[in-house]
């Protein structure tokens, strides 16, 4: 299959950027090194092209309703402007995705969904709206989108677009004016930092871009490091920490998920995990060697595998050889004794706190 | 553009050997280091082992991918770069001096098997 572009690749190529393929897009990963890139999130401020996440805007009288159906944090009343992150499962609570739903008003709500799962989530969407007086309208391919992230985001941005933005709370967007156009602000990311995400059209995105990079202050950012902050966070990526097989309780995201909602896909199946325990758990494994625990290597005890590697890292910004797992919920508890094997040799570790980074948010 | 230079022997999967009589330096190439990027970790093997031309004998860790060492000679292993175990990165500032094991060399002949810095130099384009 043919990678599609974002509006930024020619950018990404002429600053040289490795480029690879995420999502069904081709997307830069590094343009220094992940570790100048990550160091520059954590201290100062980078900037990410995050204009292969999906956009799907909910229009109609049935709007809160048929969001509430398919998602499982609640928005019932929600005021607008306010961000919610959660899921949608299926019937048998497993993952559809994770993402983001943005209340534009008491009729209209915009959904941020992972670049790899746009059609499928779509698809789910529309399936799952009949009955609802809605209508579904899939944005992705005209919206771009930046993330800019670390503790100057703030300052930068207000000064470099002309928008207020220090008024903004975590989790919370508005509508601004821009180079003449409207563009949708959050206080939002992926990093465990203070920052922004800004929704444009592609012309605001590449002009914003190149604006952001000529200011000298701001670092462009691939997602190798988009991947190592969000893991120092335990930001769980989908296909690694949730997935069709793995649930939100599962996933250690019970919070997301209310309970005490009327009803959502999936309610029924999560309630049962809830009341009765899962048999599977994602955890934090550090091992005490400077050998990296990688998705994919086997977790065990006594020799017996009881789980699998979903993200693991050196850790850039803590110096420690960590891991999240899904492993065996029997082991789940912290500073059990297990075992990783890396290559040919076997790595004594144990389970720890999945925050290995204590996220620097502006509440 | 990747360093690469005269005298050495090269493997297709991208180490390097600097022979010094019967004892063959193994390390990876610039152009390697610089596909992987920041080398966090270096996996080695003990002081002791066998290594085989066109064996596995370790890896070399990015901070986003682990990649295997192949090793281009056959022989015993007899030192290990202790170097490396504390600070990896000198992988990315300097390859072909920051060598990952010292190997004594059972046969010479098969440094026929290795490309010239000619020859690896075009594979690298």
């Amino acid at each position: 299959m043919e990678e599609k572009k974002t509006c930024l690749y020619d950018c990404h190529v002429e600053l040289g950027a490795k480029m690879s393929p995420f999502g069904g897009f081709m997307m830069p990963i590094e343009y220094s090194t992940i570790i100048d890139e990550h160091n520059a999130v954590r201290n100062h401020c980078g900037v990410f092209d995050v204009s292969h996440m999906g956009e799907v805007m909910v229009t109609g009288a049935d709007a809160e309703r048929y969001v509430n159906h398919i998602f499982t944090n609640d928005i019932t009343n929600a005021p607008k402007g306010k961000i919610y992150y959660g899921m949608m499962l299926y019937p048998n609570g497993g993952t559809v995705d994770d993402l983001l739903v943005y209340k534009v008003d008491e009729a209209q709500f915009l959904l941020v969904i992972n670049a790899s799962n746009i059609d499928k989530d779509y698809d789910w969407m529309k399936q799952n709206a009949a009955g609802f007086d809605v209508v579904l309208d899939n944005q992705s391919d005209v919206t771009g989108q930046l993330a800019i992230q670390g503790p100057d985001a703030e300052r930068i941005v207000s000064e470099l677009f002309k928008i207020e933005v220090a008024h903004l709370e975590f989790y919370t967007f508005e509508y601004a004016q821009a180079d003449g156009e409207t563009i949708l602000v959050s206080r939002t990311g992926y990093t465990g930092e203070d920052g922004f995400e800004i929704y444009g059209s592609h012309a605001f995105i590449i002009n914003a871009w190149k604006r952001l990079l000529a200011s000298g202050e701001v670092k462009p950012c691939g997602l190798g490091c988009r991947d190592t902050l969000r893991f120092e966070a335990a930001l769980p990526l989908y296909g690694h920490e949730l997935s069709d097989e793995i649930s939100p309780i599962e996933a250690g995201l019970g919070m997301f998920v209310k309970l005490n909602k009327e009803e959502f896909i999936g309610k029924e199946a999560v309630a049962e995990q809830k009341a009765n325990g899962v048999s599977k758990k994602v955890v934090g494994i550090e091992i005490l060697d400077r050998a990296i625990p990688r998705n994919g290597y086997d977790i065990e005890v006594d020799g017996n595998k009881i789980g699998t590697v979903t993200t693991g890292y050196h850790t850039i910004t803590t110096d420690r050889s960590v891991c999240m797992a899904l492993i065996d919920a029997k082991y789940a508890a912290i500073d059990t004794p297990v075992d990783i094997r890396i290559r040919k040799k076997v790595f004594p570790g144990k389970v720890v706190k999945k925050k290995f980074y204590e996220k620097k948010y502006k509440k | 553009m990747s360093k690469v230079i005269e005298g050495l022997y090269y493997s297709e999967s991208h180490e390097f050997v600097r022979i010094e009589g019967e004892y063959a330096y193994v390390g990876i190439t610039d152009y390697a280091q610089h596909q992987l990027g920041n080398v966090v970790y270096v996996d080695m093997p003990d002081v002791d082992d066998e290594v085989a031309q066109g064996e596995e004998f370790g890896a070399v860790e990015s901070v986003k991918a682990a990649s295997d060492l192949i090793s281009p000679v056959t022989g015993t292993v007899v030192e290990v770069n202790e170097e490396l175990a504390d600070n990896p990165q000198l992988i990315n500032e300097d390859a072909f001096s920051n060598w990952i094991i010292k190997v004594k060399v059972d046969d010479t002949e098969e440094l026929k098997n290795l490309l010239d810095a000619k020859g690896y130099e075009a594979i690298c384009e």
